[in-house]
């Protein structure tokens, strides 16, 4: 099962660096979400991956799950969830300004200029 | 112990609360709540850096959950040192924004207090997870302050920055999830503890952990190879937003000395000072960058931001020693270089407000009005930031050179210190030549409307001022400094502050 969930975690953060350098912005937000969702489950498995073990305090019971990743992740969760929104209001905000949504200075003047020259 | 110890992050966060729910309709009463909490926070401040100044470390239990149980937030002579700087720096530039930045967008003074609450709160945290939450608090409120003002160049450059310090966070998280998958815990005094019993199996892990948070306190520093968001970042930033930012910088350098001294020091173990080898080559490396950034530039912003990288660079050669001398003249460096750098963003804001259309762009132009106030203004930062006498940035420079004579990288790092330094200062004599003394013969064009800059110019006055008050009292602040950099270094007695022995007693053997 371990390697099973660190190839997953592999995975999602090789897709997430990958998307993350593209030219346009919407890649890029995809690419921080994978990003968060593999360190996510990251998080959750340092507590290491256990069965049949209490998540809660319960009488007579001595082995417990680690119960502070979980906690942990929480506020990551949390946290990235924000920063996506952020970045997704920023990118439509960016697009509605300048008529793009490549990220590289630059380009926004000659795509327009090739818009302005495309117009009847 | 005194509740004053979380007031710095408790104030501003019910001041930005109350001003974006109760007085998001009126900007007088936004300056006035704002302005006044700031004062309220100096106060809080100098007077934890008294009570800081007179012994140990003082943790502050929330919840009075005992460490490393609950979150803790620590209290001493370094902690309370970055607090007041925190504090007179926001006054200073808050008082320039109210002259007319912060009504260019939204909810300015509760963006701005978040700041505050972000930045004190990593100052004060003694929990390495706790940092990161405070990283993020300052980071999103850093976002929304960035770009204030709008427009396409901000929007532009704020996703680069945004989606930077997104992989910076993922980063963080990703080394806070190793440290704890074999310390089993993130208070960084058990952390010391822990990390010095490591089990030989273990190491490796834990070793990545170390080196990926480095990774991300460098981020934030700005240290090469991860300094290039700074530049475009800070430009594209208002005035008195990128001059906070100097802050933000600090928060970096400040991380890597705790975590590298408290956690990863001299009494780790197999991983003690596992940061040493990197930082101050990386060091070497950012101050010949900056350098070449500050000739290279085209504008007046981007020069001042590519001088803030190479600034960090010094800050950062003497902070990677990790000894009591290089701490010392580290954090004397600090003061000054946060002040200085502060005052050059405002007046690079204000100089572009004069020219129109050309901005900050390095070329001629019509005379400027109050051409002569602005080129004094710039001669003497000029100075102040380049580290020529008499200002604080030939001492602290001069601190710097003395602290690094006795490393093996002594005779490198006083070749690139003092060559780019003087990149540095012909870098500044061409800017402000092109800028005061070449006059385009050309009828000046219609600037903004012509605005008192008395308040502005008073602030500026007033930072150049403090690192005046900084060279004519090094003696005594470099004696304060000394015993700060002999505290922070005094890693046992952090611990036991923190942990108290019988609380150690009563935990069984390392699992």
């Amino acid at each position: 099962m371990e390697i099973l969930v660190a190839s997953g975690i592999g995975v999602l953060t090789m897709v997430g660096l990958y998307l993350v350098l593209s030219r346009h912005a919407f890649p890029v937000i995809i690419g921080t979400t994978f990003l968060s969702y593999a360190v996510n489950l990251f998080l959750f498995v340092m507590g290491r991956l256990e069965i049949d073990k209490a998540p809660i305090i319960t009488k007579g019971v001595t082995d417990y799950a680690d119960p502070l990743p979980q906690a942990l992740v929480l506020t990551a969760i949390v946290i990235s969830f924000g920063m996506t929104a952020l970045v997704v209001v920023l990118a439509l905000r960016g697009f509605l300004e300048t008529g793009t949504e490549r990220v590289e200075k630059g380009e926004p003047q000659r795509d327009a200029r090739k818009r302005k020259a495309a117009q009847p | 112990m005194s509740h004053l110890i979380v007031a710095p992050i408790i104030l501003p966060a019910v001041v930005a609360a109350f001003l974006v729910l109760v007085l998001r309709h009126d900007l007088t009463s936004q300056r006035i709540v704002s302005m006044a909490s700031t004062l309220v926070l100096l106060a809080i401040t100098i007077w934890l850096y008294v009570s800081a100044a007179e012994g140990a470390p003082t943790p502050y239990l929330l919840g009075e959950w005992r460490a490393p149980f609950g979150i803790v937030l620590v209290l001493d002579r370094l902690a309370a040192t970055m607090l007041l700087l925190t504090a007179l720096l926001a006054v200073a530039v808050l008082i320039y924004a109210i002259a007319g930045w912060d009504h260019r967008g939204q909810h300015f003074h509760p963006l701005f207090q978040f700041q505050l609450m972000g930045l004190n709160g990593a100052f004060l945290t003694g929990d390495v997870f706790n940092l990161f939450v405070f990283f993020e608090v300052m980071l999103i409120a850093s976002y929304g302050l960035m770009l204030h003002g709008g427009g396409a160049r901000r929007l532009r450059t704020g996703f680069h920055y945004i989606a930077i310090n997104l992989v910076g966070s993922t980063l963080f998280l990703f080394a806070v999830g190793l440290i704890y998958a074999v310390t089993g815990t993130l208070n960084m005094a058990d952390l010391a503890a822990r990390v010095a019993q490591i089990a030989p199996g273990d190491e490796a892990i834990l070793r990545v952990g170390a080196l990926l948070l480095l990774l991300v306190f460098a981020l934030k520093a700005a240290l090469v190879p991860l300094q290039w968001w700074l530049p475009s970042a800070y430009a594209a930033a208002p005035g008195p937003v990128a001059a906070l930012f100097m802050m933000m910088t600090k928060v970096g350098a400040y991380s890597i000395v705790r975590v590298y001294t408290v956690v990863f020091g001299a009494d780790a173990g197999a991983l003690a000072d596992i940061a040493a080898p990197w930082v101050v080559p990386a060091a070497l490396a950012t101050l010949a960058l900056g350098a070449v950034g500050v000739l290279a530039s085209p504008t007046l912003l981007g020069m001042v931001c590519f001088s803030i990288v190479w600034s960090m660079g010094s800050l950062l050669l003497a902070l990677g020693l990790f000894d009591p001398v290089g701490l010392s003249a580290g954090l004397y460096y600090l003061l000054h270089s946060t002040l200085s750098g502060a005052a050059l963003f405002l007046l690079a804001d204000l100089v572009a407000a004069q020219r129109g259309r050309l901005a900050d762009r390095l070329v001629p132009a019509p005379r400027l009005p109050h051409a002569d106030l602005l080129a004094g203004l710039f001669f003497v930062a000029a100075i102040a930031m380049t580290g020529m006498p008499p200002l604080s940035g030939f001492l602290g420079k001069l601190l710097i050179l003395d602290a690094t004579w006795r490393s093996p990288l002594a005779v490198t790092s006083w070749v690139i210190l003092l060559g780019s330094s003087l990149l540095v200062i012909v870098g500044f004599a061409r800017a402000g030549s092109t800028l005061f003394w070449k006059i385009a013969d050309r009828p000046a064009e219609p600037a903004e409307p012509a605005r008192s800059i008395a308040l502005p110019v008073t602030v500026i006055a007033g930072l150049l001022g403090a690192t005046a008050l900084l060279s004519v009292f090094a003696g005594p602040i470099s004696r304060e400094l000394a015993a700060t950099a002999q505290q922070t270094l005094d890693i046992k007695a952090y611990v036991r502050a923190v942990n108290p022995a019988d609380l150690a007693l009563s935990r069984g053997a390392p699992q």
